[in-house]
């Protein structure tokens, strides 16, 4: 598929978390160093235990905690992982001085509230929107 | 090697921190950026740019050797905090410390951060010794650490997902409530009623040691859904104290239940969230029931301070535990050094 220009949008209920270690397994087995999946979401929606059950998948053994206070926390799995929050970043110059780039190029990249990396992102970003519905969560999966 | 005196640094997150030491854990000097005015700088509160502790370092640590009344000759050897944490911000602190020790040609001590928590309690009773158990909560961390020894420990339980005082600060966010949310929770939680709600304690039912804070972010916001605008402000107070009771109560519980388990006669108490109220008239309360001696450092001590990674270097110099000019910062998590 390489140098074909694919965009792909999808919609998947989440009933429980099952579903959601299902999708993040599934989406881990296609991911390489470089890769990056920005999660977006409200408080609650669900994204840190997206990243948790994707880095599990891909081979982390150690606990996968909220990077929201230290914005970045570092695993070692099946490649390196970089686990950011991005919410208490006021300025996009912080993205830069936190060096968001170089980490994305050598790592496989979990951004959690991504909208002020936007500019930043690569191309081939896998961004995935949660919504809370009551019990079920609605996830929007953008592949640009 | 009786005497020494150390100046410390701590930049892992937000704060630049110096301070003045000595052997007898008596503080002279603990500059924190966010408290200290400076006249070029207006007192600006640094936010995460790792450029802002470079901005700060060099007048916090002529401020600090001021109010200790010294100057580096006075100085017997530089501790700095190296993990966990921003890893820009620690290197800030990291390179700092590297170069003015080789320029005074005295030692650098690394420190863990969180080891440093531990350890400001040292600076309130400079006698206490292990064994005891401690429960670190702050804005980053939730861990229990059982002490045998001064220099061994293993950590009991840890946060599988958010930290306790992220839980407050999140819980706060979902209640409109402002950053940072632990002070104002505290505040609002004391005309509430704790029982108003019954949001979920995680882990409860379980054996596990472990926290976990996320599901609670996920209760408020299903809690707060089918509820009007003019419900919330009304009872604000007492669904700010049903939130404050679904996070402490479980610290609470799963440490003293180690405590009694394993017939541990004192525990410590550190990190920022160990400044709320609730948590130390609640832990003080039911730990004086079970026969328990319950230590908690100064307000001052809680929050991110240079002073506690002073504290925490001391027994380092004792055992001539150096780092070498090549130290580096990191940032991953996990309490290695000792």
């Amino acid at each position: 598929m390489q140098g074909i220009f694919i965009f792909m949008e999808i919609e998947i209920i989440l009933k429980t978390k099952k579903d959601t270690q299902r999708l993040a397994e599934s989406i881990a087995r296609q991911v390489k160093t470089g890769d990056v999946i920005a999660l977006y979401g409200e408080l609650g929606a669900g994204k840190t235990f997206f990243a948790q059950a994707f880095c599990r998948a891909l081979g982390v053994e150690e606990y996968v905690s909220s990077p929201s206070f230290v914005i970045m926390n570092e695993y070692a799995g099946k490649f390196p992982v970089a686990h950011l929050d991005l919410y208490r970043l006021a300025a996009e110059e912080e993205i830069y001085e936190l060096g968001l780039e170089d980490i994305m190029e050598q790592r496989v990249t979990i951004i959690e509230w991504p909208e002020i990396a936007q500019n930043i992102l690569p191309l081939q970003t896998i961004h995935i929107h949660f919504k809370l519905d009551g019990d079920i969560r609605i996830v929007k999966l953008i592949r640009t | 090697m009786n005497y020494f005196k150390i100046l410390a640094f701590e930049t892992s997150c937000d704060d630049t921190s110096v301070s003045v030491i000595d052997s007898n854990y008596r503080v002279f000097s603990n500059c924190i950026s966010s408290q200290t005015k400076h006249e070029e700088f207006g007192g600006v509160v640094p936010e995460l740019a790792s450029r802002l502790h470079l901005q700060n370092i060099t007048w916090l640590t002529q401020l600090a050797l001021e109010k200790a009344g010294t100057d580096l000759v006075g100085i017997d050897a530089v501790a700095v905090s190296i993990n966990p944490g921003l890893i820009g911000s620690l290197l800030v602190g990291v390179s700092f410390a590297k170069g003015l020790a080789y320029a005074i040609n005295k030692p650098v001590i690394a420190v863990n951060h969180i080891l440093g928590h531990l350890y400001a309690i040292k600076l309130d009773y400079p006698h206490l010794e292990p064994p005891y158990l401690a429960l670190i909560v702050s804005g980053g961390h939730t861990e229990l650490v059982y002490f045998s020894s001064r220099t061994e420990f293993e950590i009991i339980g840890r946060t599988r997902d958010d930290a306790a005082g992220e839980a407050f600060d999140k819980g706060a966010k979902l209640l409109n409530l402002g950053y940072p949310g632990g002070p104002v929770i505290d505040r609002l939680a004391r005309t509430g009623d704790p029982a108003f709600v019954a949001f979920p304690r995680g882990l409860d039912r379980r054996e596990s040691n472990d926290f976990s804070f996320s599901g609670l972010k996920t209760s408020i916001r299903n809690y707060l859904s089918d509820k009007d605008g003019s419900f919330i402000s009304e009872h604000l107070q007492d669904i700010a104290a049903s939130l404050q009771a679904a996070i402490v109560d479980i610290l609470i519980k799963k440490t003293l239940r180690y405590a009694r388990q394993q017939r541990i006669e004192r525990i410590v108490v550190a990190g920022g969230v160990s400044a709320n109220s609730y948590l130390r008239e609640r832990m003080q309360k039911d730990a004086e029931r079970t026969g328990i001696e319950l230590f908690l450092p100064a307000l001052q001590y809680c929050m991110d301070n240079a002073a506690m990674i002073g504290a925490a270097a001391i027994e380092k110099y004792r055992l001539g535990d150096f780092a070498g000019l090549d130290l580096n910062a990191f940032s991953t998590k996990g309490l290695r050094l000792l």
